[in-house]
Formats: structure tokens, sequence, C-alpha cells
């Protein structure tokens, strides 16, 4: 199993797919390539899944490592490798590629453009979870940004320009800055892209600083963290519904993922040292964002700032710098992968039915799509933590370590639990409860089979998740056990 | 033969003697006003034009060779410039050919010889180890392109930037020219070699001598080059030129002569007046930074997409100074960071003229006869009447944007670990930002092409077959060179490290 290079094909049986979808589209007018990105989304899962069963979870070294010399000159390799921290995002966003394509089956306008899109963007996505050298890195990063960008503003709402550039802008903002650092440690490294090498790599605390900001701000867009998260609800409205998903399940990742890969090993002690700050964001990510969440009148904004206050959390456990805490948040990342997804998907549905987003539109779906208000149920006490689903795991332990460090910092993060709860289910009454609200509920009818085999996958992986999790916090173990020690240790 | 006379060596300046032959001989062709001359002044230049870069890259030789009582330079510089001159210029008729033929008013066989002359300058410039054939050969090429701009002489827009490109670039050449005499009369040679260890004397001994008059002359020197790079704050004939000239010449202008700028750049500075170096870098360092700030704040302002190119030309040129004020910096040995300065600018050079042959070759292939498809708008909805050449497009504009894994990022990134390596944080961090203001007008070219509708009585595309496949060979290229970018770094390191030897400093 070892001997086939997995990751470079999960990262170009997509992208290859998807050019030959383009290609194809491109030829022949009348057929539909839906099929064959399916198809390929397909296989790029199949090989991602023996990235799990041959995973050694007592290891916390990379594994499934690949080299080969890209450019000499400036000593940069395709160096690919997954430890216990990656492993499941590359295989969560294969999964959620295969439900977006599933959710775009009956998209008719340059059906071709919009399914390639999607999938040269996961093999993207694969490769920004898999790279372990700081240009490759830096590649994957800033070109998944590009078909993000036409799917938002090709097949996005009314105000998509100004979504698509001002998400462009500000992700670009950060990145730039990002690869000056990236620069800096090549000088300082003697002339070394490689991550692994950049862990032992001497620093003072000043450059520490100065590296971390620019990372920080490079990731706290991609998260994105309170100030800089403006971006994220107006991309989210815009974009059609599998945008939505992809970016709240993966490309939200990205950023948490950067902290992870970047911030902590290579600058621990400037980490530890502006911990209280990022911790002090985090709460107000969660707190505050969970109250503007409260006061949306349209759905995709409240999960879109919903999203932003769950990702809060993610960072929050990230700078507690405790075991517990840390899987946490890696655990609250990927149930927020499938969580969000399904919300968003969730949306898609009504949205393909009533053209609005509006919740004083709806009123009383329950009564004409019963099947659909049971799986939103799901979804919803997922999104608002209740035990038994995906969404409580990872809360939990996040605010269990947050009570050892400090009580305060423990209740704050708490009352994501009473906002989350507030701001879901009130959506849900409002919208599925009730009598039926007007002529176009009425007029409704229940999901699809195949809207019906696209959530219930999900809602499977949220209770899988909820009940059984271990698969999950088994595999991270080691490998965040490794990566707290490094930071413990810092290099002073 | 006397003992006075030596015949000197010709073969090194074989190119350059067959191209001002063929010149000639296009130049008389042209006389002829029937179809069948204009076909035959084409085909004679594209085969003129292959067959100098045939020699120049045969010809090339790893060590340098000197003639003309060493006025004259041939090194793996002069040809890897030369060559690039020469592919440049005939991609630009290529992508000229079916513009001229329906425009009557514009002369093909003028535009023909008058692009061999301007070639012919440019490889002189390229070559020169003396200030005399460095000016002249600047001049040829200048002249020709006054020409070339006032082509289309019937049109008003055209005659203006003509007039505005010849009063400006005289008073260039002026400054130039000055600042050329200046350094004469303080070192009492033209030639560039002997200048380099005069100044270098003069530099050592400054304690006797004061050396304030060889820097007055170096700042006009630099003022002349900056004029003829378009860097700010000497660039304002520059959006007016790319506006009003005819595309064909607007795409002459954008590419090979930045090439021969550079070269005139590297002979000047890097070879004679090394010495000086920390005097010109901090003006270098001035002019790349208000380059790419204006350059690429005022781009955004802009409707017609030729201003815009030039605007972000201008800020390109700015990325390229900087690359060069980022040699010799604290700490490092000076030699490898020149090696990486100049060879990431080269390497920046030649991103920057492949997409910008395929970008105006682009807006050449859109124009018909009565229409020059030249304001923004007339890229609305271009994905859906070809999603190919949309599609290319986007890639060129990200490259010059500086996304990855196009090779307008690479270079970007070259210049940047010469910035960095040298201890310029701020100039780098100065330089992303200014891209991500660049990224916003690259990107509504996208936005234009995609997210907005054609309008409805968009005709089809009329460029015939042989034109989109030389447009999409020029366009997977910046893709490809992206994507394996170790060939060209490393011939570019290559060409730098023949200048960098040659100086006597190293």
């Amino acid at each position: 199993m070892a001997s086939y290079p997995l990751l470079s094909l999960a990262i170009w049986i997509p992208i290859l797919t998807g050019l030959l979808v383009l290609a194809t589209g491109a030829l022949c007018k009348s057929w539909q390539p839906r099929g064959l990105a399916l198809f390929g989304a397909l296989l790029a899962f199949a090989v991602t899944l023996p990235l799990y069963i041959g995973f050694d979870v007592t290891s916390a070294a990379m594994q499934f490592e690949e080299f080969v010399p890209w450019i000499q000159r400036f000593n940069v390799a395709y160096r690919l490798g997954v430890d216990g921290i990656s492993v499941w995002f590359i295989i969560l966003n294969s999964l959620i590629t295969m439900l977006v394509v599933l959710a775009g089956w009956k998209i008719e306008r340059q059906a071709a453009q919009y399914h390639a899109a999607f999938l040269i963007m996961s093999g993207l996505m694969n490769g920004i979870f898999s790279a372990l050298d700081g240009v490759l890195f830096y590649v994957f990063f800033e070109a998944s940004l590009v078909p993000l960008y036409l799917i938002i503003g090709i097949w996005g709402g009314p105000n998509r320009v100004y979504a698509a550039i001002k998400f462009f802008l500000y992700t670009l903002l950060g990145s730039l800055l990002f690869l000056v650092a990236l620069l800096y440690l090549f000088i300082q490294s003697g002339g070394s892209f490689d991550l692994l090498s950049w862990r032992a790599l001497p620093l003072s605390l000043t450059e520490q600083s100065w590296i971390f900001f620019a990372f920080l701000l490079s990731f706290a867009v991609k998260v994105p963290m309170f100030p800089v998260h403006t971006w994220l609800p107006d991309a989210h409205v815009e974009a059609p519904t599998g945008g939505s998903v992809i970016l709240a399940a993966i490309a939200l990742k990205l950023g948490a993922y950067g902290f992870l890969r970047f911030s902590l090993p290579i600058t621990p002690d400037a980490s530890v040292a502006f911990s209280g700050l990022m911790i002090a964001l985090s709460l107000i990510a969660v707190v505050y964002i969970g109250l503007v969440a409260l006061a949306q009148t349209d759905m995709k904004k409240l999960v879109a700032y919903s999203s932003i206050a769950h990702m809060g959390f993610v960072t929050l456990g990230f700078f507690l710098f405790l075991e517990m805490s840390v899987e946490g948040a890696l655990v609250q990342m990927i149930s927020h992968g499938f969580v969000s997804a399904a919300m968003f998907l969730c949306i898609g549905v009504m949205y393909d039915r009533m053209h609005s987003r509006q919740i004083a539109d709806y009123g009383g779906v329950v009564n004409t799509m019963p099947k659909f208000a049971v799986l939103f149920m799901l979804f919803s006490m997922a999104n608002a933590g209740l035990p038994g689903t995906s969404g409580f795991v990872g809360e939990f332990k996040v605010i269990l370590a947050a009570m050892q460090s400090n009580f305060w910092i423990a209740v704050a993060a708490a009352s994501t639990l009473i906002f989350s709860a507030s701001y879901t289910l009130w959506m849900y009454k409002r919208v599925i409860f009730g009598a039926v609200a007007n002529e176009r509920v009425q007029a409704l009818c229940d999901i699809s089979r195949r809207e019906f085999l696209i959530l219930t996958l999900l809602a499977l992986c949220v209770l899988g998740m909820g009940v059984y999790p271990m698969p999950f916090v088994e595999v991270m173990h080691v490998s965040v056990q490794e990566l707290l020690a490094h930071v413990a240790l810092g290099k002073l | 033969m006397s003992a006075y006379f030596v015949l000197p060596d010709f073969l090194p300046a074989l190119p350059e003697i067959f191209l001002l032959g063929m010149a000639l001989v296009v130049l008389l062709i042209s006389i002829g006003q029937k179809p069948i001359h204009r076909t035959l002044a084409f085909y004679l230049t594209q085969l003129t034009l292959l067959f100098v870069f045939v020699l120049v890259v045969g010809g090339s030789r790893t060590e340098a060779v000197y003639t003309f009582a060493n006025m004259f330079v041939r090194d793996l510089f002069a040809d890897f410039l030369k060559a690039m001159v020469c592919f440049s210029v005939m991609m630009t008729l290529a992508y000229s050919r079916r513009y001229l033929a329906e425009r009557t008013a514009i002369p093909v066989g003028e535009y023909c010889a008058l692009s061999l002359f301007a070639t012919l300058g440019m490889m002189a410039m390229i070559s020169a180890n003396h200030f005399l054939p460095l000016y002249l050969g600047l001049e040829i090429l200048s002249l020709s392109l006054y020409a070339l701009t006032a082509l289309n002489r019937s049109n008003a827009a055209a005659s203006e930037a003509a007039m505005k490109y010849f009063v400006l670039g005289a008073l260039a050449s002026g400054f130039l020219l000055y600042g050329m005499s200046l350094i004469y009369g303080m070192t009492g040679s033209l030639n560039i070699s002997e200048i380099a260890i005069l100044v270098e004397y003069w530099k050592q001994n400054s304690e006797v001598m004061d050396s304030l008059p060889l820097v007055f002359g170096l700042v006009f020197i630099v003022a002349g080059l900056g004029f003829k790079m378009g860097a700010v704050p000497f660039h304002m004939w520059l959006p007016d030129v790319y506006h009003g000239a005819p595309t064909a010449a607007t795409l002459f202008i954008a590419a090979a002569p930045k090439l021969a700028a550079f070269a005139m750049l590297a002979r000047l500075l890097l070879g004679a007046l090394f010495p000086l170096l920390p005097d010109w870098q901090p003006m270098l360092m001035l002019l790349a930074v208000l380059s790419m700030g204006l350059g690429n704040i005022v781009a955004v302002a802009q409707h017609n997409i030729k201003r815009m190119l030039a605007y972000s030309a201008i800020s390109h040129m700015g990325f390229v100074l900087l690359a060069l004020c980022s040699g010799l910096g604290t700490g490092e040995d000076p030699l490898t960071t020149m090696q990486l300065a100049y060879g990431s600018a080269l390497f920046y050079l030649v991103a920057y003229v492949l997409a910008t042959l395929a970008i105006f070759g682009l807006i050449m292939m859109l124009s018909r006869a009565g229409f020059e498809s030249d304001r923004l708008e007339d890229f609305k909805g271009l994905n859906q009447r070809s999603p190919w050449l949309a599609a290319l497009m986007m890639l060129l504009m990200l490259s010059l944007a500086g996304i990855p894994i196009l090779v307008g990022f690479f270079a970007k990134f070259a210049v940047l670990t010469a910035v960095v390596l040298v201890g310029h944080y701020w100039l780098a961090v100065l330089a992303v930002m200014f891209s991500l203001i660049g990224a916003f007008y690259y990107l509504r070219v996208v936005k234009l092409m995609y997210f907005d509708e054609a309008p409805a009585n968009a005709p089809p595309i009329e460029a015939s077959v042989p034109i989109r496949i030389l447009f999409s060979v020029n366009s997977l290229a910046i893709l490809l060179i992206g994507i394996f970018p170790q060939t060209v770094t490393v011939i570019c390191t290559y060409v730098a490290d023949s200048l960098l030897f040659r100086i006597p400093l190293f």
C-alpha cells in the first residue's frame, strides 16, 4: 500500500478529472459531464481511505512521505506527507467534494466549468493539507483562491462581484505577508524550505514575534478570526450552495491548520507569548459573533456567523496548549466540516425551491417537507452542540480544558452552548415550525432521493462521530502530544 | 595590409551586419505598393529575424569576445538578450499581421522595415561596450519607435502620442548624453571597461579627488535610464504612447525595448559605474518604490486596457528595479547576492515579456477593422464567446498579478528572495502590498470576462487558427514555466553570471 503515491493521487486525480471535465464540456455542448465529475470525486475519495487504514497511529512522524526535487535553484521540493493532524482533513475534503458534486447535479449554467472548479479546488486543498515544503504549501494555498473566486463570481448571488473580490483581496493580503515570512525563514535556515527542518531552526523572540504576526495575519483572515472576519458573511451569502459548503467545511480549516503546521512549531515561544491575545480574540469571536448571529435575518448569514463563532472555539483550543484542548479543537474542526456543510446544504435545498434565504419568508416547512425537517433538526442540534452529535465532543473537550487553565475563560467559552443553541434553534423554529406561512411554502415538495442521500450520509457522519469519536481522536493523539512537547520546549 | 590599419574581427557582429543588410532590403521592397510586396516584406522580415536568432544562439560562446577596438562585446548576457529580442519581435510581428492587414492606413512594409531597424538598435545597445555605440543603438531604436507610433498618420491620437514620445524621448536622450559627457569629462574615456577601472581608481583616492562630479553625471544617466525604462517619475510618456499608438506598435514598444533598456542599465550602471554602487542603489530604490506604487494605484482607475497595461508595465519595471537595487547588502557574500538579484531581474523580465506579448496578441485578435477592442468593457463575457481564450487570458492576468503556479509568481518570488536576502524587509513588505493593489485590477479583467454577460451583438472572434495556436502556446508557456521554473531560473543565473564576472571588482 505504501508503494503507491497516495497523496499525489489524492491531489492530482481531482485536478486532472477537473481538466478533463472542462475539456469535454467545451468540446461537446450537449453532454453533461457531471457523471465524469462524480466518478473523479469518488475515485479521489477512494484513494484517501487507505490513508486512514494504513496510518500508523503510534507514530508522530510524517507518513506516506513523497519527495521530488522541484526548483533546485531555491531548494524547493515537492515534499508531501501527513501526520495525525492532517490526515483526517484530506479524507474530509474528498468526501465533501463528492457531496458537493452531487449537490450541484442540477446546475445548468456552465455546468462543466462548475464541476471542474470544484474538482480542481479539491485537489489543491488536498495539496495544502499534505505539503511539507513552504513554497509548495504557499502555491497550493494561493492557487486555491482562484477556483473559489470564480465559483462565487460566476454562480453567486446578486452582489457576487463585490463578495468575490473582497474574498480574494482579503485572503491575498494575508498570504502575501506570509510569503515574506517564508522567505525570511528560507534565508535564516541557510536555504531550505523544509517545514520540518524549520521546527529546529533557532530564532530569537523578536524574530519569532514578527514571523508569528505575519503568519497570524494570513491564517486569521482564513479562519476567519475577529476582526478580519468581515469577508466571510459576504462570501457565504453570495456563493452558490456548493461554494458555501466548501468554504465553510474546508477553506476555513486551512487557516486553523496553518496555526498547527506553521505558527506553533516554527514560532513556539511567540505563540506562547501572544497566547493571551489569541485567546481574547477567540473569545470575542465566540461571544460577540455569537450575539451577532442571533440578530441575523438571512439564514446563510446566520450560519456564516455561527461558523466564525465555532472557529473561535478552535483557535481557543489551540492556544490553551493543553492536549485535551488541541484535540478538542481538531475534533471540532472535523465536526464543523460535517455540520456546516450539512447546514448550508439544507439551506440550499430550501433556496432551490423558494429562491429566498430570508427567515421571514418561511414558516411551517415541516408540514410540507417532513423528511427534510427531521434531517435539518439533527444538523441544527449538532450545530448547537447537543450530546450525541459530533458538535458536542469537541466543544466539551475544549471547555473542559479551558476550565483547567482558567475559570473565566471556561465561562466565556461555555456561553457558546447557550448562544449557538439560541440562534440555531430559534432559526429552526421560525423556519420549520408553526403554521404554513404562505402559499409558496404550501407548494413545497419534500427532498428528492439525491438530496436525501447527501443529507443522510452527512447525518451518519455527524451521529457516528458524536457517539464514537475514537477513530478521530486516536489518529491525532500522538501527533498532538509531540507538537505540544515541542511548544513547551521552545526555541530560546 | 598596412601596419597602421588592422581590420577588425567582424565575426562577433555577424548577426547585426546581416540584420542591417536585410533591413535595407526590406526597406527597398516596402517601396512597392502591391499586396505581394507587403506579403514579401512580412515573410522576409520574419525569416531575417529567425536567421538572426539562429546566428545569435548558434554563435554563442561562454567567454566574452571584444571587437571593433573594444567597442563591441559579445557575451552570454548579450546573446541571451538578443535572442529574447529577436523572439519577441517575431512574436510581435506574427500577432500584428492581421491587425495591420485590416488597417489599410498603416503601411505594412514600413512597419516591417522599422521593426528591423529597431531590432538592430536594440542589438547594438545590448552589445555596446562603449558609450558611442550604446547611444547610437539607443537613437536607432528610439527613432524607429517614434515612427512606429505615428505610423497611422491620419489618426490624431497616434500623432499626438508620437509627438509626446518624441519630445520626451529626446529630452531623455539629452539627459543621458549629458550624463555620459560628464563621466567622460571626469575619466577621459568612453569605453565602459576603462571607465570602470578609472572610476574605481577615483573612488579609492577619494580623499584627494572629490567624486561629486561623477555622481552628478550618474544622476543624469539614471534619469535617462528611468525615462527609457518608464520608471516613475520619468513615466509620463508611457500611458499616452501605449494608448495612442496602434496596438501593433504598442506591443512592439511594450515588449522588446524593455529588454534593451535593461541591457543598457546593466552596461552603464553595472559595467561602467559599478564603483558608484552605493550612490546609484538608493536612486534605483526610490525609482522602484515610486514605480510600483504609482503604477499599481493609477492602473486601478483606468478604463482602457492598453492604458491599464501601461501603468502595469510601470509597476513591473519597478519590480525589476527592485531586484537590481537589492544586490550588495549587509553581511552576505556580494557575488552571491548580486547573482541572485540580477538573475531574478532577468527572470522577471522574461516572465513579463512573455505575458505582455500574449496579452496584446489577444487584444489584436479580438479587434477588427474599425474596432480596437482596447476598452476594458470589450472583454465582457469573453468566457461565453470563447472559453478557451478567456481561460488563457485569465492565466495571463493571474501571472501578472503574481498568483502561483504561474511564472509571474516565481518571478516575484525570485525578486523578493533577493530583496529579503540583503535584509530590506520593509522593501519586500512594500512590494507585496503594492502587488495586492495590482491584483485588484488584474482580477477586474477576470471579473469582466467571467462574471459579466457578453453584449448581445458581440460578433464572432475572427482570429485565424495559426494565431490561435501561437497564442495558446505562448500562454501555456506561462503555465509550464510556472510549473517547471528550474530551467529558466538556471539559465538566467548563468547569464547574469556572465555579466557579473566581468566586473573588475570581483
